[in-house]
């Protein structure tokens, strides 16, 4: 436990000391001071996700607030086709107060990932949750819902994936869709899609859906969505495809320390070029930050530590619907549809060419030969003859 | 040699749709070169620091403006479509006649095919012709609003945002790119058979058409400038030509 003296203001009512006294309903922040965080970091805390959802310097202090005083919301996580990325992602995030505090110890009521609870007893502990809760606790999915055989490619303790997110989701305040699976398919989605794995969007309608998009999600974009609804009250401003702006607004590459690399037209050829080591700009070995919309070139990964393109990889795109069926992660663009998954777009391009410069040349040729008589006559001559030839034809055979 | 052979100058194409092929030949030009380069930036080994070059940066640039004036000039194309004279009417670009379809079948027989040699009478283009330009101008379009829509999202200007709603359509950025890039090869492929099948109508007719989108004039022999079919929208019989609001033939330049 760190000193007191690093308190900014007094707070005389709930010290950790008189934690078995505290009521059942305590708030955030109780239960953060409660778990042995100094006030300095709870402060830090809210600075620093105040600085990740967009708010002004000025609105920080309405986080610390919101957390000060608001009672837990309770969550439900639900995992349906997902490989669990973004609940590591979101433990695994560097700040103690997102994953141990925030979710793990204190706001969830349901999740399979993580709840001691298991089989009869977990099934028991969602219902009561959604009982208890009804219209006010948060919808969490990782993962997509299968369609394809009445949905028996994900099932859960006898019901299918598509029956209990409709089920959890009726009375849900809200619905959090994590990752690429929930918010567009991921890679269970990708052509040709056996099991009809929908994101979550495609199977709920009338609530609102935060998409958080990525393969995983950053572990702070995850925390700073969490704190937006705790400290609002309000869904984020999201865009076209339901991510919130405060995180998805800017391209990879708009943020990308690599960028002036490629303004002045400098590419990393191959992995193991001189360019490489230089830190030229990934673009050429089918870097998709151009059209990727995420947080990877400000927050960057694993408390800031670094992002793929830092460590020399190019952006994969992942937090992009359908990025899987994108192309070759490795290749600019995306290999020509239907012409088999070796062709690109200059292959046809380029056989198109061929063709067309061919038949040019043949025609060109067809030309001299057929038309010889009427190259260099007078105009009209021609027609004129054709005129002649077509009454005596005519002539000779009414019929034609 | 017999009257029907004299030659009679036609003013054809004026000064605006030449302006506008011109414009658009280099508009067309310079984007296939320019986004050839965005897709296939040719690489230099060990070039030094990005501080020293912006190449990359002007390239784009270049293709922007480019798609800007692309643009501008269409809007221009599709205004004389309906104030110029008949040969840049856009009736003509529509199939909106029998005659029309039935040139079609024409221009094929005879140029295309060349199994019948009587040739097609046409002051303008033929309906062949003008049904490939309303399928470029198609393109065009597709390609403008494509590129606008790409544009857009490093793009504060309020146009560029008014293509916002195309990127959804088209499931993602990246696939959009891919139709956007694809789109440059139908316009290589056009220019190829294009310029080709000017050449042809110029060497084998005599009418000057190459030189006709320089100076607007064709040199047509008066026996078909006065054929009936010749005088209408591509070609129609003159009598059954809807009739086209402020437009003149123009015979002689006036
Ligand atoms: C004849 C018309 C055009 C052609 C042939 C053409 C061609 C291309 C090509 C080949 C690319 C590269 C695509 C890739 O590899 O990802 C490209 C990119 C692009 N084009 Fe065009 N384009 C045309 C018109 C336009 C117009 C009218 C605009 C509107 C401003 C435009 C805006 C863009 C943008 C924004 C990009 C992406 C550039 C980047 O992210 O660096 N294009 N174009
Ligand atoms: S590495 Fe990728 S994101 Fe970074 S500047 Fe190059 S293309 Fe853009
Ligand atoms: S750099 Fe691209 S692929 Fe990598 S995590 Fe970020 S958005 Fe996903």
């Amino acid at each position: 436990m760190r000193p007191r003296r690093y308190f900014t203001r007094a707070r005389p009512q709930k010290m950790p000391l008189e934690l078995e006294t505290l009521p059942k309903e305590e708030t955030i922040y109780d239960q953060i001071i409660a778990r042995g965080v100094s006030r300095r970091e709870f402060l830090s805390f809210c600075a620093w996700m105040g600085a990740c959802i967009g708010v002004q310097a000025s609105g920080i202090a309405q986080v610390i607030q919101a957390l000060e005083t608001k009672k837990r919301i309770p969550v439900i996580w639900l995992h349906f086709q997902e490989c669990t990325c973004c609940s590591e992602s979101f433990l695994r995030s560097s700040h103690p107060i997102v994953a141990d505090i925030l979710l793990d110890k204190i706001s969830l009521d349901y999740t399979e990932t993580l709840m001691a609870a298991s089989g009869h007893q977990a099934e028991q502990s969602l219902q009561d949750t959604m009982a208890k809760y009804k219209g006010e606790y948060l919808l969490c999915i990782e993962g997509s819902v299968p369609l394809a055989e009445d949905g028996v490619y994900c099932c859960i303790g006898g019901k299918t994936a598509k029956g209990i997110a409709e089920e959890v989701a009726e009375h849900a305040k809200a619905i959090i869709a994590w990752g690429n699976c929930a918010c567009s398919g991921c890679v269970q989605a990708a052509k040709p899609n056996p099991t009809q794995a929908m994101p979550i969007k495609k199977i709920i309608a009338g609530k609102p859906i935060i998409n958080v998009q990525g393969c995983p999600p950053i572990a702070e974009v995850m925390a700073g969505v969490l704190v937006h609804l705790l400290t609002f009250d309000t869904i984020p401003e999201l865009d076209n495809l339901g991510r919130p702006k405060a995180f998805y607004s800017r391209r990879v590459h708009d943020t990308c320390y690599r960028r002036p690399n490629y303004d002045a037209g400098l590419f990393v050829e191959s992995f193991d070029d001189e360019n490489a080591r230089k830190g030229y700009c990934l673009y050429k070995v089918g870097c998709k930050g151009p059209t990727t919309y995420n947080s990877c070139g400000t927050i960057r990964w694993n408390g800031g530590v670094s992002f793929p393109i830092q460590s020399g990889h190019p952006c994969i795109g992942c937090s992009e619907s359908n990025f899987w069926d994108n192309g070759p992660f490795y290749q600019r663009l995306p290999s020509f549809p239907g012409f088999g998954i070796e062709a690109t777009a200059d292959t046809v391009g380029v056989a198109a060419l061929g063709v067309a410069a061919a038949g040019v040349a043949a025609h060109a040729v067809m030309t001299n030969v057929r038309k010889r008589h009427e190259i260099g006559e007078q105009p009209g001559e021609n027609a004129e003859k054709a005129d002649a030839a077509d009454a005596a034809s005519r002539g000779n055979n009414p019929n034609s | 040699m017999n009257a029907s052979h004299d030659y009679q100058r036609v003013y054809v194409w004026q000064l605006p749709v030449r302006l506008f092929h011109q414009i658009n030949a280099l508009c067309i030009t310079v984007l296939c070169v320019t986004g050839w380069l965005i897709s296939h930036p040719p690489g230099f080994l060990n070039a030094g620091e990005a501080s020293s070059g912006y190449w990359f940066g002007t390239n784009r640039f270049i293709h922007f403006a480019a798609g800007y004036v692309l643009l501008a000039n269409f809007l221009v194309r599709i205004y004389w479509s309906f104030v110029g004279n008949k040969y840049s009417n856009w009736r003509n670009f529509l199939p909106l006649t029998m005659a029309q379809i039935r040139q079609c079948r024409d221009v094929l027989l005879v140029d295309i095919l060349q199994v019948r040699s009587k040739p097609v009478h046409a002051l303008g283009h033929n309906a062949v012709a003008y049904f490939t330009y309303a399928g470029t101008g198609l393109l065009t379009v597709f390609q403008i609003v494509s590129g606008f829509a790409l544009y857009a999202p490093t793009s504060r200007a309020w146009f560029p945002r008014l293509f916002t709603w195309v990127t959804p359509l088209f499931g993602s950025e990246q696939n959009l790119r891919l139709f956007h890039y694809d789109a440059m090869w139908l316009f290589i492929l056009f220019v190829v058979v294009h310029v080709y099948l000017v050449v042809y109508h110029d060497y084998v007719e005599g009418h000057g058409v190459l030189s006709s989108i320089i100076g607007g004039w064709k040199f047509m022999e008066k026996r078909t400038v006065a054929a009936p079919d010749a005088t209408g929208i591509s070609g129609l019989p003159a009598r059954k030509a809807p009739a086209v609001p402020g437009t003149k033939t123009h015979p002689t330049r006036p």
